[in-house]
């Protein structure tokens, strides 16, 4: 039923590690201070453990239960502001979307029983090889629209920069990175499990589909995200195109040399995501306080280099590290994935979904626009002149947060060759592989 | 005779009636019992595969979860709705129009 392998005790580390943030962040936020702060904190880890177990997730209906019990949760915690309807409208647009998607889902995993005749995902290949391609790719469409809804990919994106504007600080953090690591582990092991076999990956041509899902997610991420004004709904499109690219990484499962590098390199972007986007929801949750700027608008964040240099370089460095510019995680991390997807290519030899190397040119393309809307933020904060000039002070423990997410967004740059980074990746690697010999990283040559 | 065909014949209707009613209704309540007919749907495949395809009782327990998770999702989505209605006085979702952009 749930597996316990190193993809899911990765996964789970990433989303206990966003879970505990959240909670500390949340004992100071004003938003969720006042009343019913016992509910808060058991609704967060109930909706962790949905997300662990979506990370585990080795049974069709053992995904589905999981995914209930993180969406479940994350829909009230989404609506926790009461008497605010802004707050009321997130969780209101995020049950309606979420009920359909899933059950839509559900369909389709009754479709996918019945076709294989088993719940359970590694005996699925076997199952479906015998069966008529078009009955497995009408039922993986269906189960797409509750993965893609979880994922938020095009075009089941709707709800998130909704559900994040309206939603508290801390359960926008949360959702943004624990939420879509755990919907990450379970696609990759569904697609891994249940689809990679070679002969399924070319009978359903899934890789193409999902290579596509990915273009337009990433691309409608960062092409909405110019333009806007609340910095929450800004870091809600490029969460969007964020889950764009690691996209690739699933599209990369379809070539069975490459899949434990895929893996890991999707595991490494989340580590990277962890410390670079709470950050930045981090400080402008910090700003949002009515004693700081008591405001969400990118406006109000003009010359804030003056009044706080700490937040507004802390803020810079990690949009420095969405954009993925090189001293940072986020470069590496962006690096690892397109190399790996590079890769999956190259070494494919008529394996579907192995020739789409058009997704990293416009995955490059992707990065340069954003570009823009990250760096219209640096320069409101830096050289435009402010409305007020009184200072903007950080609270100590916050200065103390930023620098436990600060430094991992330096460090993960510095400790960049894969072998350097410990224990996880490795046992990603070393169980993800069933036949392959790892292949050697792109690390190597390059070793400091 | 009622075999196989028959039950996934009468799911497909009830999940075509669900997404009719989540695509045209403007009302979160009739979206909701939308939403309730595609869950029936897939416990009915469930059911009558495990019934015609596999035998034992797989398919029966999958859907005594679904429809114990049927229910917690409504009291969540009805306690929202009701949240909606207080704050906006509307529970349609085309009306909800603050969060935009």
């Amino acid at each position: 039923m749930v597996a316990d392998d190193g993809l899911a005790w990765f996964f789970k580390l990433v989303i206990l590690g966003t879970a505990l943030l959240t909670c500390l962040v949340s004992i100071r936020s004003p938003e969720v201070f006042d009343a019913f702060r016992g509910e808060f904190f058991v609704l967060v880890v109930f909706a962790a453990l949905g997300m662990v177990l979506m990370a585990g997730a080795a049974n069709l209906l053992m995904l589905y239960l999981a995914m209930e019990t993180a969406s479940l949760s994350s829909y009230v915690l989404a609506g926790f502001l009461s008497g605010q309807s802004r707050s009321a409208e997130a969780s209101f647009k995020y049950v309606i979307y979420g009920a359909v998607a899933s059950g839509v889902m559900l369909f389709g995993l009754s479709l996918l029983f019945g076709i294989g005749g088993t719940l359970d995902l590694a005996e699925l290949p076997a199952a479906l090889a015998g069966a008529s391609p078009l009955a497995v790719v009408l039922a993986l469409l269906f189960v797409l629209a509750g993965l893609g809804y979880k994922l938020a990919s095009v075009p089941f994106h709707m709800w998130s920069p909704d559900v994040y504007e309206g939603a508290p600080l801390p359960v926008t953090a949360f959702l943004s990175v624990a939420s879509k690591a755990g919907a990450f582990a379970l696609t990759l092991r569904f697609f891994d499990e249940a689809f990679g076999d070679r002969a399924i990956a070319l009978a359903t041509q899934w890789p193409l589909l999902l290579a596509l899902i990915s273009l337009l997610t990433m691309t409608i991420g960062n092409l909405a995200a110019i333009g806007q004004r609340n910095m929450k709904r800004l870091l809600a499109y490029s969460s969007i195109a964020h889950g764009g690219y690691l996209l690739m990484g699933v599209v990369a499962l379809a070539n069975p040399a490459v899949r434990a590098e895929a893996m890991a390199a999707v595991g490494f972007y989340f580590v990277a995501y962890l410390f670079m986007n709470l950050g930045a929801f981090y400080v402008v949750q910090h700003l949002a306080e009515p004693e700081r700027l008591n405001s969400e608008m990118i406006a109000d964040y003009a010359g804030l280099l003056r009044r706080s240099p700490f937040l507004a370089v802390a803020l810079s460095i990690f949009l420095f590290s969405l954009i993925g510019i090189p001293p940072f995680a986020g470069f590496w991390a962006k690096l690892y994935l397109f190399e790996a997807f590079v890769r999956a290519g190259l070494e494919a030899e008529g394996i579907a979904g192995g020739r789409h190397l058009w997704l990293v040119v416009a995955a490059l393309l992707n990065t340069a626009i954003s570009l823009y809307y990250y760096l219209y933020v640096v320069k409101t904060m830096c050289f435009d002149s402010a409305v007020e000039d009184r200072p903007v002070r950080a609270h100590p423990a916050f200065v103390g947060l930023m620098l436990v997410l600060l430094i991992p967004t330096f460090v993960l740059g510095l400790l960049w060759s894969r072998e350097e980074l410990g224990v996880p990746v490795v046992q990603v690697e070393a169980s993800a592989s069933l036949s392959s010999s790892v292949s050697p990283t792109l690390g190597t040559p390059f070793r400091r | 005779m009622i075999t196989l065909t028959h039950y996934l014949a009468v799911s497909s209707l009830l999940f075509v009636f669900g997404m009719f009613a989540v695509l045209t209704r403007r009302n979160a309540i009739a979206m909701l019992m939308g939403v309730e007919l595609i869950l029936n749907a897939a416990n009915l495949n469930f059911v009558a595969f495990s019934k015609y395809v596999l035998g034992g009782v797989l398919g029966q327990v999958v859907g005594l979860f679904v429809i114990v998770l049927a229910a917690a999702e409504a009291a969540i989505a009805l306690a929202i709705i009701l949240d909606i209605y207080q704050e906006l006085a509307t529970i349609n979702p085309d009306e909800t129009t603050e969060l935009k952009g």
